[in-house]
């Protein structure tokens, strides 16, 4: 469904993406790990066009979107929904608003229908009966909660998690990759989650992808990565840093 | 050596480039995508009704102190009734419209920069974009048609209270005749003062809201950048504004001597 390839992006000096070549099939669960700056939510907003790439393609149903323009992308987003890493609610409305925001601007629903499948939303987030409340009010746990509502009321194709369970505690954290099990298989759509919490990898993902130095360094199911020989994944798995390394 | 200036030069291009397709996308929007009326109504409640504290309060006083000033230099030469009619010309085609936009850009033009800045470094301008939506359609395009609407408005009180203030001031506190002067302030004051006046408040509008959007928009990372932003938006905004006050009046000055 999403073929990437040789992807390059450069910030600077910096080559942050450096020839990444990745393939999403329909309906699979993906997740990307790599270290932490190494350019996993880089590659997540090319795969959803909100960044250009300096080359390479990304191809969502054969589709090069990295040649489209802003305008042109609006309708291929349709099919994608994203939850942020900070949930990136809009400040100024309601959990309500927030949510029901696609329905409300495509102007082809009532109030009613609205009304019922932002209930329906928040029921599947476990959050029934926040309607009224403003983001501010809400804790880290609850906002990504509403945000993967958002994200999932206009029924994605596609829904992309960027650091899903960063800032949250274990617990809370837990219970986001539960949600994201659930929202996969009861929706039957496609994930694609960005994280470097290595439990919530083993949780959510059918295939793992490991980016490192710009590239896809290493793929296979989230046990052949966590029992792989490679010093590189092992190393990265078991959290183990390099002594030469003061990246801190 | 030359490296700096260059890396200048090249900077301010990219960032007029930047502008420039910024408006384009507003006027292709205004052309072609459905505004939403509630978003429309919402920014003209900010802009228009919550500014118009500051501006009538500009308005007034201004239209005081000129009164004040020209009765005394016009009494050295007797010509006290000619004061209303210099602060009318005065307040319609220069004042008025000026000392507006600046109030605006000091109130709206940084809210908007720092509004807009801080849904930029919150993701929450990506956000929109994954929900399928322009920003340019949902978070520029409302704030300049409302500003450009509401600047004339608020421009048309600003002068109506400084010439008012101005009457008062002058007819009650320095003794001038009231009917030689409101006589004198109608025969010199022109239809083509107050066109100017409205032509220039138009354009100004559409300065601060593209301004204040525009640094939004573009600002750095986190809170040193919206901070900056913000200031950017209201210092570049007034400048424009003082700049091209100065060309439209020559400008429009000829044109509107040809009607």
């Amino acid at each position: 469904m999403i073929e990437v390839r040789q992807l390059r992006k450069r910030f600077g000096d910096q080559q942050v993406l450096d020839g990444v070549d990745l393939t999403i099939e329909r309906g699979e669960s993906l997740v990307i790990i790599g270290r932490s700056g190494g350019g996993k939510s880089v590659l997540l907003k090319h795969l959803v066009g909100l960044t250009h790439p300096d080359s390479g393609q990304v191809l969502v149903e054969g589709q090069d979107i990295a040649q489209l323009d802003e305008r042109e992308l609006l309708g291929v987003r349709r099919k994608f929904g994203m939850l942020f890493q900070s949930a990136a609610l809009f400040d100024s409305l309601t959990v309500e608003e927030n949510i029901a925001f696609v329905l409300a601007r495509e102007r082809k629903h009532t109030p009613e229908e609205i009304a019922r499948r932002v209930a329906e939303a928040l029921e599947m987030v476990d959050l029934p009966g926040t309607q009224k409340k403003k983001p501010a009010e809400l804790s880290g746990g609850m906002r990504k909660r509403v945000g993967l509502a958002r994200a999932i009321i206009y029924r994605p194709e596609v829904v992309f998690y960027d650091e899903p369970t960063t800032g949250l505690d274990p617990v809370v954290a837990d219970s986001i990759d539960k949600l994201i099990l659930r929202v996969c298989n009861r929706l039957r759509v496609t994930s694609i989650v960005v994280t470097h919490d290595m439990r919530s990898m083993q949780t959510v993902g059918r295939r793992v992808a490991m980016l490192h130095e710009g590239r896809i360094y290493a793929t296979g199911t989230p046990q052949e990565m966590m029992s792989s020989a490679d010093p590189v994944v092992s190393r990265f798995v078991r959290g183990i840093s390099d002594e030469k390394e003061h990246t801190f | 050596m030359l490296d700096l200036p260059v890396q200048i030069i090249r900077g301010v291009l990219a960032g007029l480039g930047r502008f420039s397709l910024m408006v384009m996308e507003v006027v292709r929007s205004l052309a072609t995508q459905r505004l939403s009326g509630r978003d429309l109504v919402a920014q003209m409640y900010f802009i228009g009704v919550k500014s118009q504290t500051v501006v009538l309060v500009t308005g007034a006083f201004t239209g005081m102190v000129l009164c004040a000033q020209t009765y005394f230099q016009f009494h050295k030469v007797k010509m006290d009734t000619a004061t209303l009619a210099v602060v009318s010309v005065s307040m319609c085609g220069e004042l008025g419209p000026v000392l507006t936009a600046l109030m605006v850009a000091g109130r709206v033009g940084a809210s908007m920069a720092a509004e807009l800045g801080t849904m930029k470094v919150t993701e929450q301008v990506d956000a929109l974009r994954t929900l399928a939506a322009h920003p340019i359609d949902y978070l520029v395009v409302p704030r300049v048609l409302a500003t450009v609407l509401a600047v004339p408005l608020l421009t048309a009180e600003s002068v109506t209270m400084g010439i008012l203030s101005a009457y008062l001031v002058g007819v009650h506190l320095l003794q001038i005749d009231p009917g030689y002067s409101v006589v004198n302030m109608l025969r010199f004051t022109d239809h083509r003062d107050v066109l100017m006046g409205f032509i220039k408040s138009l354009i100004f509008g559409g300065i601060i809201a593209t301004t204040g959007c525009y640094k939004g928009m573009h600002c750095g990372q986190g809170a040193e950048g919206v901070g900056h932003s913000t200031t950017e938006a209201v210092v570049y905004a007034s400048i424009a504004v003082l700049m091209s006050n100065f060309f439209l009046t020559l400008l429009l000055t000829r044109l509107l001597a040809l009607l």
